[in-house]
């Protein structure tokens, strides 16, 4: 007997805001996150723009005793435990971080996993130490062994390491289940969470945390998207036009900063505490895109074709099924044709009846966030029966001509697809279903 | 319906040598893995020396190193890894027209890998360039400069962890479910375990699953040194990973690469592929305690074993040997001891347990693969890998730790276990295969 997995609760920190209800409010609304850049001196960037989470205090949103641990923290981890937190509290369980005496969750049968970035340390922490090692102006690795390494906060490792997001999470609200952390980099939060899908599918939980959570706005990382050709470097005096998923004019992405977070119960268990059963995940896969230059899809985006399939295959539904898609739709215009290309081969004509909704050209390319930004969008356009505008898009770019809406409607929803793929190769999709309790 | 998950293939780079015999005859034959530094100049760092793989080239295994360029080390360990695995599982490599027979949408990859070294010159020189010492700032103009320069960006996507399961895809046409996690020292055996979940439900009928990672730079030696993990016993490297020993004084960083092929019974009953072992348990947890230290009672480290053992539809009697996360850190050696003890009760003492880690170091997010490896390895010849250098025994730690030389005893349920910071905590038990269960 299978057990059915749905989703109870959503909580994100984006540039739309620090709440799942702002970012959904927010795409809704048209409303664009992209500015230029706060967390450092973009000046000499290419470009000079990311989607950055709006100001908070990590001290505030942790409970007393996990206040000193907030020093161990990366920006990563920080808005991926108030992405965490958010999560909780609109799915009604109570943890141990709400109220101790009286949660209702068993903590060996709670759960994690969680897609992270490669996080870069922080530059400016770093620096003094590094000043330290330096002889006639060149790092020298010997005077780092003794005064360079010696001056760095003991703990400095802990601070960078992927799965300190869910561990952080796991103290807070006591999770004891499996917990894992995925690194696939743009795919890494699809990928986590059809991990906790099947988690509590196989018996191990009966409630998990799936989502992810990456601060791409550090210098390091900025600098590698632009090494990689990755962004739209024409658009840094119009930061709500820079990213144009699927037209004509995109010239590239926007990176940004973002942590989704789906809480996922099984159904019997949702219901004996009447929880607001706000979907279903009914079918997930993944694949790999072979192409030899890794830093684009193959053309006909077979990687992504392969693990749509599978995901639709897994539901037990027909192309023409779906009302939704979330797509990758980065702006990049090779990496756009190709993930277009995928759909129409597996959707064939349908493809013209089934609404495209792109966001990324509001909340920027979140890496390792991105697919639980996504699935959190798909969520609430099901629980809401609406879709809201793709911003940025006027004409088709080639082979791009897509359902794409323009203005805020409501559409009769009751599957949708969240597909992507990342920088290196893997693929990812997930297909979700407006609930139904006779299935 | 679920699928039995039966291993077929494996493949290891390591510091005791470039595959699975050189490996095991390391290990039966005494020979330490560890020596000084030399991928970099390590020699005013508190630890002078680790466990590296030696003398390595790619195009040992690999026909197209061309392909493979820039890739980190941990890639490239990994990648000579599968090669090996994949040639004795049976499963063609190198090739758009295979003729092994196999759906490449139902095989897919599981890797626990590590991020790759930074580019320490571009790294460092952008910041020296960028850093104001006279009032402590950052020029982010001067650093952005420095960096558009030095930075490659082929060097630098190489860093990503998700990249050497991307060159395992690359290597074997893999179209199946393909994941990479990071779960610290704990992440090769959370990779297998998830795998072997993955191929017993039937979602994929053959999963390449391991692990790959080198944290042998300048960056990574400093967060372990920085938090005391690593041994500083500098005068004799060779007997400085010393597990359950009353002197031990902390883990040797070791690097590497390792993959076992995991795949359905009927799968490889039809292919005709030489079972070496069956995967029957699995058990992960997380400590929910604290980020720097394991729980005190070892809460999560026996919650992983009892759900492993419950898994795998056997008790504690039946275990014949445990190949323990064994690091020769303090902390860790005393609560996995502390583990063992509340899962195994009187029975404790009579359960061998080693730690292979006393010679070939510890390989971080690679070392759990190649721990299974040698558990696969004692069922096959009957023969339990030791715990090397443990001369001084811990009074508090009074198991059979096997110490100094190999064993000769009848092998077939065997537990193997890592455990990471953050309180990752991850078991799988494999046994002999016999045919139909009973």
């Amino acid at each position: 007997m299978t057990r059915r997995v749905v989703v109870t609760g959503t909580g994100a920190t984006s540039a739309l805001g620090l709440t799942a209800d702002e970012l959904w409010d927010g795409l809704l609304g048209g409303h664009c996150g992209i500015k230029r850049i706060q967390a450092f001196d973009p000046i000499e960037f290419p470009c000079n723009l990311a989607g950055e989470v709006p100001d908070y205090k990590i001290r505030k949103c942790v409970p007393k005793t996990h206040r000193k641990a907030t020093k161990l923290m990366s920006r990563d981890i920080e808005i991926s435990v108030i992405a965490a937190n958010d999560a909780v509290e609109s799915s009604g369980l109570v943890t141990k971080a709400i109220d101790p005496e009286n949660t209702t969750i068993t903590p060996t049968r709670t759960a994690i996993s969680f897609g992270a970035g490669l996080i870069s340390c922080d530059i400016e922490e770093i620096a003094p130490s590094v000043e330290k090692a330096v002889t006639d102006g060149q790092f020298d690795i010997r005077k780092w062994g003794t005064d360079g390494l010696q001056s760095l906060t003991p703990l400095w490792l802990l601070k960078y390491l992927p799965n300190m997001l869910p561990c952080h999470i796991g103290i807070i609200h006591d999770i004891q289940g499996p917990s894992n952390t995925i690194t696939c980099g743009e795919v890494a939060s699809h990928i986590a969470i059809a991990e906790a899908v099947e988690m509590i599918a196989r018996n191990d939980a009966d409630v998990a945390l799936g989502g992810g959570g990456e601060a791409k706005v550090n210098p390091v990382v900025m600098m590698r998207q632009c090494l990689h050709h990755r962004v739209a470097t024409d658009s840094n005096d119009a930061p709500e036009k820079a990213c144009k998923p699927f037209d004509a004019n995109a010239t590239g992405s926007i990176f940004g900063e973002a942590a989704g977070v789906l809480i996922l119960e099984e159904l019997e268990f949702a219901k004996a505490r009447n929880a607001a059963i706000a979907a279903e995940i009914v079918g997930t896969a993944s694949s790999n895109s072979l192409n030899t230059d890794c830093t684009h899809l193959e053309q006909d985006g077979k990687g992504l074709q392969v693990a749509i399939r599978k995901a639709l295959k897994e539901a037990d539904i027909t192309p023409d099924q779906i009302d939704l898609i979330i797509p990758t739709g980065t702006g990049i215009a090779t990496d756009d044709k190709a993930e277009a290309a995928a759909l129409k081969a597996v959707f064939g004509s349908s493809i013209k009846s089934i609404s495209v909704w792109p966001i990324k050209s509001m909340v920027s390319h979140t890496g390792a966030a991105a697919g639980a930004i996504d699935l959190i969008v798909a969520v609430r356009a099901i629980e809401h029966q609406k879709i809201g505008p793709a911003a940025n898009f006027d004409t088709p770019a080639d082979g791009c001509e897509l359902n794409i809406a323009t203005g805020a409607t409501d559409k009769e929803i009751n599957y949708a697809l969240c597909c992507g793929y990342s920088f290196g190769g893997q693929t990812a999709a997930i297909v979700i279903k407006k609930y139904e309790e006779n299935a | 319906m679920d699928h039995r998950v039966v291993i077929t293939g494996m493949g290891v780079v390591c510091p005791l040598g470039h595959d699975v015999p050189t490996m095991w005859d390391g290990l039966m034959t005494g020979k330490s893995g560890v020596a000084p530094t030399t991928l970099f100049d390590a020699s005013t760092f508190p630890t002078h020396f680790g466990a590296e793989v030696k003398d390595y080239d790619i195009s040992e295994f690999v026909k197209n190193p061309d392909l493979h360029k820039n890739s980190n080390r941990g890639s490239q360990f990994v990648l000579g890894a599968c090669v090996q695995a994949c040639k004795q599982a049976g499963i063609d490599t190198e090739t758009d027209t295979p003729t092994d027979n196999i759906d490449r949408t139902q095989l897919g990859i599981y890797l626990g890998a590590g991020e790759g070294s930074a580019d320490n010159h571009a790294f460092f020189s952008s910041i020296i360039n960028g850093w104001n010492a006279d009032d402590h700032t950052m020029d982010w103009g001067k650093w952005t400069q420095k960096a558009m320069k030095t930075m490659d960006s082929s060097r630098e996507l190489e860093q990503e962890p998700n990249m050497p399961a991307r060159h395992l895809a690359l290597l074997t046409g893999a179209r199946g479910i393909t994941r990479s996690c990071l779960t610290a020292c704990a992440a090769s055996t959370q990779a297998i375990g998830e795998a072997a979940m993955i191929v017993r439900s039937g979602k994929a009928d053959i999963m390449i699953a391991g692990g790959a990672h080198s944290m042998i730079h300048p960056l990574g030696q400093t967060g372990f040194n920085r938090l005391t993990a690593l041994s500083t016993r500098n005068d004799s490297p060779t007997t400085a990973s010393r597990p359950f020993s009353a002197t031990r004084d902390g883990f040797v960083l070791g690097e590497g690469g390792a993959v076992v092929i995991l795949e359905t019974l009927q799968s490889a009953q039809k292919r005709g592929a030489t079972i070496l072992a069956e995967l029957t348990g699995f058990g992960s947890s997380n400590d929910a305690f604290r980020v720097t230290d394991m729980h005190e009672e070892a809460r999560g480290a026996v919650a992983a074993m009892r759900a492993a053992l419950k898994d795998a539809s056997v008790t504690t009697d039946d275990i014949d040997y445990i190949s323990t996360h064994g690091t020769s850190t303090n902390e860790n050696d005393s609560i996995e001891t502390l583990a063992i003890k509340t899962v195994f009760g009187d029975h404790a003492k009579s359960v061998p347990v080693s730690s292979p880690k006393s010679q070939f170091g510890h390989l971080i997010g690679a070392t759990g693969c190649a721990e299974l490896i040698t558990c696969v390895k004692a069922i096959e010849e009957n023969t339990l890998p030791m715990t090397m250098n443990l001369n001084d025994p811990d009074p508090a730690l009074d198991l059979d730790y096997i110490p100094n030389k190999p064993r000769k005893t009848e092998v077939n349920i065997v537990m193997s276990e890592s455990f990471g910071f953050g309180g990752q905590n991850n078991v799988l038990i494999i046994r002999r295969f016999t045919g139909p269960r009973q």
